[in-house]
């Protein structure tokens, strides 16, 4: 990590109760990511990916339990008031979801919601609001900007759904841009422009992103860091380039294995990783990639491996069993 | 017509056109399309969202009426079928869709969800039915004690696909449309679930129609592929040529925009422009043309017609790459 940290998670832990018991959606996570840095979380549905996010912008379903510590810009975010909250996620802290609908409000045309957030939190008069409004539409590559701030939501198609999102997240200039699955809705041609989109302001803005993706095809190029989540936890950790040259993990092995390459042969069997994730409400005692993982023996299912450097202290993996050969995986 | 049944395709769809009425619009969702699927082989059908390739999957099923054209299975005009005879061919077809969870219903119990098309088949025989089941769901890896029982909420997505697809085996039939079968799925499951459709498809001797929009999925399954774009089929060839040498530029475009897990290989800077126009007023001439690198004059005017660019391979495109 160069430089200060603007934003650190510390040893934090999201806990849910169910009807089931007690489900431990995020456990034991350190994140630090610099100004100006992109951070990919990568994992598949349920690994505690989303909750960490919700943790981190304090938006926690009101049941969830959180432990340890949000030092975002110097602030611990857990003991800042609902009103300092409000402030910094406005200002500096914003986000975009999978599915821009749940994110506009389909009764107000994109003018209005864009205006609105200008006038509310920069306080611009009126008219310099939405003349503010053309240009960030514009910005995230809407023709016919003037046209579209008196359009609603549903009369957009989803990829320029995702841009106004986008735009209302930038609108107010903040420090971290959350990014939550933001292509996963879309399709290929519209996800690779939305993500050029992000990475092109992300550089103008000068501003840290945390893009979350079940894909890894989606951080490799586009990343300075990748987390792996899997059960709630951070199983491997390093710079993006580090990572997909050797990775130690057998987990993020196997979940880049199974991807269907383009240069494979029709009919090959995929590398396919058998079983699934885990049940939250019932943790492993030992490793929670064990049952699935074909390294797994001895310690591996009374233990749990701790996150632990490998050459480079940068490069972080939980596996009594690391892989350690240089192979080429993408070859 | 002569008909040879070992040599003529499966499936022979021919000038197929579906229209939808919106208010006082028409959405043209499949516009003269023509393909042939031989027995035993899988064609990958490939486009964005709204291309109509979902419709044309079930305008071959009957589920929406035809505007004109043919869709001739095992050399019978399902068209003009109906009743009876309609009901029969279809046994001998299914469908697989993209959400296993939402196409279950959810207060039914897995035994009877998969027996259920045998019921409608008129296999009267309970201790039948029952073996039935039991042997397709040993087929696609469900355990049939730990099965039946239950309700679709007990089981995750990847479970409820495999049991979606021993729904659709139940009847032994020759031909599955599968609508994006793997699309909800997680990366890890995904693979698990298009390792099985391979399985199954071998074990029974099925034609397969895999419609989705990810074309490195489409690779791993296909013989041949289709690809599509607002309702016109732009290229079709098998996998291997498709991939290596796309001779349509919006086959060149859907191959750049893939992401892919190498961080040395850096996304290629706007591999596309812009998004598909709406099929409600699809452009003149070339409907890609819009988004075309390679546009001119001729495209606006004229509908290229696809046509064979090699052995095995058709385009159509008045300035294809190869």
């Amino acid at each position: 990590m160069n430089g200060a940290a603007l934003l650190s998670v510390e040893a934090v832990s999201v806990d849910l109760p169910t009807v089931r018991g007690n489900l431990r959606a995020v456990d034991q996570v350190d994140l630090h990511l610099a100004a100006g840095q992109t951070l990919g979380i990568v994992g598949e549905s349920g690994c505690g990916k989303t909750m960490l996010s919700r943790a981190i912008l304090q938006l926690l379903p009101k049941k969830a339990k959180l432990a340890g510590r949000v030092i975002f810009d110097g602030q611990d975010l857990a003991h800042c008031s609902a009103e300092a909250l409000r402030k910094l996620r406005a200002r500096s802290l914003a986000v975009v979801f999978q599915d821009p609908m749940t994110s506009l409000n389909p009764v107000l045309t994109i003018g209005t919601q864009l205006i609105e957030t200008l006038q509310e939190h920069l306080e611009l008069d009126a008219a310099a609001a939405k003349r503010r409004s053309g240009e960030l539409l514009a910005a995230v590559g809407i023709p016919a900007p003037e046209q579209r701030l008196s359009q609603y939501p549903h009369q957009l198609s989803g990829g320029m759904r995702q841009r106004v999102a986008i735009a209302i997240a930038l609108s107010c200039e903040p420090k971290l841009l959350i990014a939550d699955e933001p292509t996963t809705a879309l399709d290929v041609t519209i996800q690779a422009q939305i993500l050029d989109l992000l990475a092109r302001e992300q550089k103008r803005r000068h501003m840290a992103m945390i893009i979350i993706t079940h894909d890894l095809g989606v951080v490799a190029g586009r990343t300075d860091d990748v987390a792996v989540m899997y059960a709630g936890r951070v199983v491997e950790r390093a710079p993006t380039q580090a990572l997909f040259k050797q990775m130690h993990m057998p987990y993020t092995e196997a979940l880049l294995a199974a991807i269907p390459k383009l240069e494979t042969a029709p009919h090959t069997p995929l590398p396919a990783i058998s079983g699934r994730p885990p049940d939250p409400t019932r943790p492993l005692k030992g490793c929670s990639f064990s049952p699935r993982c074909r390294y797994a023996a001895g310690r591996c299912e009374s233990e749990k491996p701790p996150l632990v450097p490998a050459e480079m202290a940068a490069h972080q993996y939980a596996c009594f069993h690391p892989i350690r050969l240089a192979a080429d995986a993408t070859a | 017509m002569m008909q040879q049944a070992a040599t003529s395709p499966l499936l022979k769809v021919e000038n197929l056109v579906v229209e939808y009425v919106v208010g006082n619009k028409i959405v043209h969702a499949v516009s003269d399309v023509s393909l042939e699927i031989a027995r035993g082989e899988t064609l990958g059908l490939v486009g964005e969202s709204g291309c109509g390739k979902s419709t044309l999957g079930r305008a071959v099923l009957q589920l929406r009426p035809a505007v004109s054209g043919k869709v001739l299975f095992d050399g019978e005009d399902l068209t003009a079928m109906q009743g009876e005879a309609l009901r029969k061919m279809r046994r001998r077809v299914q469908l697989i869709f993209q959400d296993p969870i939402a196409s279950l219903n959810p207060r039914r119990r897995i035994g009877d969800i998969v027996a259920e098309p045998l019921v409608i088949a008129g296999v009267r025989d309970a201790k039948e039915r029952h073996d039935r089941v039991c042997k397709v769901l040993n087929a696609v890896g469900l355990d049939p004690a730990l099965t039946i029982g239950r309700l679709p909420h007990e089981f995750s997505g990847g479970q409820c696909q495999r049991i979606c697809i021993a729904r659709a085996l139940v009847l032994n039939p020759e031909f599955i449309i599968c609508d994006e079968p793997v699309s909800a799925l997680d990366v890890s499951i995904r693979a698990q679930i298009l390792n099985l459709l391979e399985e199954m498809k071998a074990r029974f001797g099925l034609t397969l129609l895999f419609i989705a929009h990810d074309l490195a999925v489409v690779k791993a399954v296909s013989d041949r592929v289709a690809v599509m774009y607002l309702g016109r089929l732009c290229e079709v060839a098998p996998s291997e040529e498709l991939f290596a040498r796309p001779a349509h530029p919006y086959t060149a475009l859907l191959l750049e925009a893939i992401p892919v897990p190498d961080p040395d290989i850096k996304p290629a800077e706007r591999v596309a422009v812009g998004e598909p126009p709406s099929p409600i007023a699809p452009p003149s001439g070339c409907r890609f043309r819009t988004r075309c690198p390679r546009a001119d004059e001729r495209c606006a005017r004229e509908v290229p017609e696809l046509r064979p660019v090699g052995p095995r391979q058709s385009v159509a495109c008045h300035h294809p790459l190869t």
